[in-house]
């Protein structure tokens, strides 16, 4: 792989670390995931220094998400709206609102040609509308945030969970288990809370379609089938959702 | 013995160490502690802002006893009491400066231990917090003798200034200014006009003497005075690239608030107009490579100033206007010293946050055109709920509208546990890229 031109993307995020190797020809070459690592600036140093051995010394880093100033190989950070826009862009070609459900923020943004970036929102004052949300009620529930996704979405029986509150929604969950609610029902409540709280603040944004979906919770079944329902619009999904924020912030490197 | 520590303290030592201060400071800009790389030296002016505001609260340090004191709201009409010879001091502006100097968690966690809510202004925290510690980075706040709140600009002050009442056992004048949607009708400007007249007797009995209307006059000359100069000021704003920014504006505003209607605040700010119009001639910008000009909505996030300033103007982004500061540009034109009480009560009426968000929206508007802006932050701070209501909104209509990139930044003016660093730098630096500075 040496002499071509390569670059790297990272996204450090607060759950997982993604790093994307991408050629000149804006393939991936290669990829790694893991969760966050405490020790970020090694954790970082590790997985970079395995993505140059694949393609050659000298290929460019580009940092993105919460971690990004602990990148001590990064050539330029850029911030994961203009990353995410980018790399979703790449994958699906399209201009639209594009959501981002991250483990600890979740974002909107709106997405114009080439994957610049029209307008965003984010919320990262509450943990109610992002990945935390869910993870904290698997806990309670005793699933993984995999089975969690694919619960929700096989099944049409729901109750309605009220607290937006991720701490007040786990009381409403002991209460739902006290009363012998069924576990899939109060699965798929939880789910469509976390949608409804991401399309409210969706909203105060012009939501253009199509509507695009990135981030890790992308991957989950339920997430998309409640977010199509709740905006009533098809919803794209990139090949690889976790890692669009890696390939948009690779895809700026390819630029320097 | 008051009188002779006001006399020595304050009228003689006192003002002559901070006349010899302001002159040291003004020889010396050394003592600028922001990246002078990214943002222009402090402007000469500073050394004097300091002297004037040290001053002022030196004063209220000594002088109880000596004259009546007033503790008034940042839109009450002030000239009157001014003309009568009180000694004024804005609660407000204190607790500003107690959030420059970092001081406002402590002084709010006393406040809400005794039962005062977290969700109540944090001015209002810090300031009954100074109060029930005795803690002020000024030293000593003076007692008053008379209260003036104006709720022009907000509801909270009604509640803040009767518990101050409570407090002080001293009477509470309250001047209700009905909101106003369209245009202040001609019984909204009766009302205030019966409200400030009603508001002059009492005053004159705390003061223990009648009102001089040739005095009000002249105050009020005075008063519209330095706020033509300081709009004159902000309107400087508008050269490319501009030798002034908001953190300059926050920093130099303290007078025309608190220091309307005298003398010194006029010379002042025709000291300020004649040094940002030589930066202008040399060509001299606030931020040293001005790439993006943008507008900044609601009051300042006062105990991150340095930090704002520096990372957007690493980016080249200059914030020129606000509608904060132009608030107090606003009303000249309404000041007649003619008809002193009837002035008043148009100019008492109108501020912005006395009126309805869509005029607010149609002032944005109006500054993105003339100061010829890329952007707007709308601060929702979140202690003030008559500036932040509306502002989802207008953000939405600024980008629709006028196609401008508008970023809705979550802060509090006065408390720093309302403030997430990173998370604000983060969309500081999205919104950035979004404006491609």
């Amino acid at each position: 792989m040496r002499g071509e031109k390569f670059a790297i993307g990272i996204d450090v995020g607060s759950t997982a670390v993604k790093l994307v190797l991408i050629s000149g020809d804006r393939k991936v070459a290669h990829f790694a995931v893991e969760p966050t690592d405490p020790r970020i600036s090694e954790q970082a140093s590790r997985l970079i220094r395995e993505a140059r051995e694949k393609a050659g010394e000298e290929v460019p880093v580009v940092a993105t998400g919460y971690g990004r100033k602990l990148v001590r190989e990064k050539a330029r950070e850029v911030t994961e709206i203009s990353c995410h826009a980018r790399g979703a862009f790449h994958f699906l070609g399209r201009e639209g609102t594009l959501i981002d459900i991250g483990g600890q923020d979740s974002k909107v943004i709106s997405v114009g040609e080439g994957g610049t970036v029209l307008d965003f929102v984010m919320n990262d004052k509450c943990a109610a509308g992002t990945g935390k949300f869910l993870e904290n009620a698997a806990v309670r529930l005793r699933l993984s945030v995999e089975e969690m996704g694919d619960i929700a979405a096989g099944t049409r029986e729901e109750v309605s969970i009220s607290s937006t509150c991720t701490v007040f929604a786990e009381s409403e969950i002991v209460s739902l288990i006290a009363q012998g609610t069924d576990v899939p029902s109060i699965v798929r409540g939880l789910h469509r809370a976390l949608v409804k709280r991401v399309v409210a603040m969706a909203r105060t944004l012009t939501v253009a379609p199509p509507v695009m979906l990135s981030g890790g919770v992308a991957k989950n079944r339920g997430i998309q089938q409640i977010l199509s329902e709740e905006v009533g619009l098809e919803v794209l999904i990139p090949e690889d959702p976790q890692i669009t924020g890696a390939v948009g912030a690779a895809l700026f490197g390819l630029d320097t | 013995m008051s009188v002779l520590s006001y006399i020595v303290s304050y009228s003689i030592a006192g003002k002559l160490l901070l006349r010899a201060r302001r002159l040291r400071d003004s020889r010396s800009l050394s003592r600028a502690r922001w990246d002078t790389s990214l943002i222009a030296p402090p402007l000469k002016i500073s050394a004097w802002t300091k002297e004037l505001i040290s001053r002022h609260y030196l004063k209220g340090r000594y002088v109880e006893g000596i004259k009546p004191v007033a503790w008034v709201t940042s839109g009450a009409p002030v000239e009157f009491l001014t003309a009568l010879g009180l000694c004024v001091l804005y609660p407000e502006n204190h607790a500003a400066l107690c959030g420059t100097r970092r001081v406002v968690e402590e002084l709010s966690e006393a406040a809400e231990s005794k039962g005062y809510s977290r969700d109540l202004c944090s001015y209002a925290r810090a300031d009954i917090g100074a109060l029930l510690t005795g803690k002020t980075p000024v030293g000593k706040l003076p007692r008053p003798d008379l209260l003036v709140a104006c709720t022009n600009i907000c509801q909270t002050v009604l509640y803040w200034y009767r518990v101050l009442a409570e407090h002080f056992r001293v009477p509470l004048v309250v001047i209700d200014t009905p909101f106003i949607y369209e245009e202040a009708t001609p019984q909204a400007v009766e009302y205030v006009k019966i409200q400030i007249e009603q508001a002059i007797t009492t005053a004159e009995k705390v003061a223990g003497r009648k009102l001089s209307w040739s005095r009000l006059t002249r105050t009020l000359e005075l008063s519209r005075e330095a706020v033509v100069l300081w709009g004159e000021v902000l309107s400087r704003g508008r050269h490319v690239p501009s030798p002034i920014s908001v953190f300059d504006q926050f920093i130099h505003m303290a007078p025309v608030v608190e220091m309307r209607g005298e003398e010194e605040t006029v010379r002042f700010y025709r000291a300020l107009l004649d040094e940002v119009e030589q930066r202008i001639r040399k060509g001299m910008s606030a931020v040293r490579n001005e790439k993006k000009r943008v507008l900044w909505d609601n009051l300042p996030i006062w105990y991150r100033l340095r930090a704002l300033a520096e990372r957007l103007a690493a980016r080249g982004i200059a914030i020129v206007a606000s509608t904060y500061t132009n608030a107090w540009a606003q009303l000249s034109d309404l000041m007649d010293p003619s008809r002193p009480v009837e002035s008043m009560a148009r100019v008492y009426l109108s501020p912005i946050l006395n009126r309805g968000a869509g005029y607010k929206l149609s002032l944005m508007k109006e500054m993105v055109r003339e100061y010829s802006l890329n952007g707007v932050i709308l601060h929702s701070d979140r202690s003030c709920k008559p500036y932040s209501i509306g502002q989802v909104d207008q953000r939405k209509l600024l980008t629709r509208e006028l196609g401008v990139p508008a970023l809705l930044l979550e802060a509090d003016h006065a408390d720093p546990r309302s403030f997430s660093e990173e998370q604000v730098f983060s969309r500081l630096d999205s919104f950035a890229e979004m404006l491609g500075a």
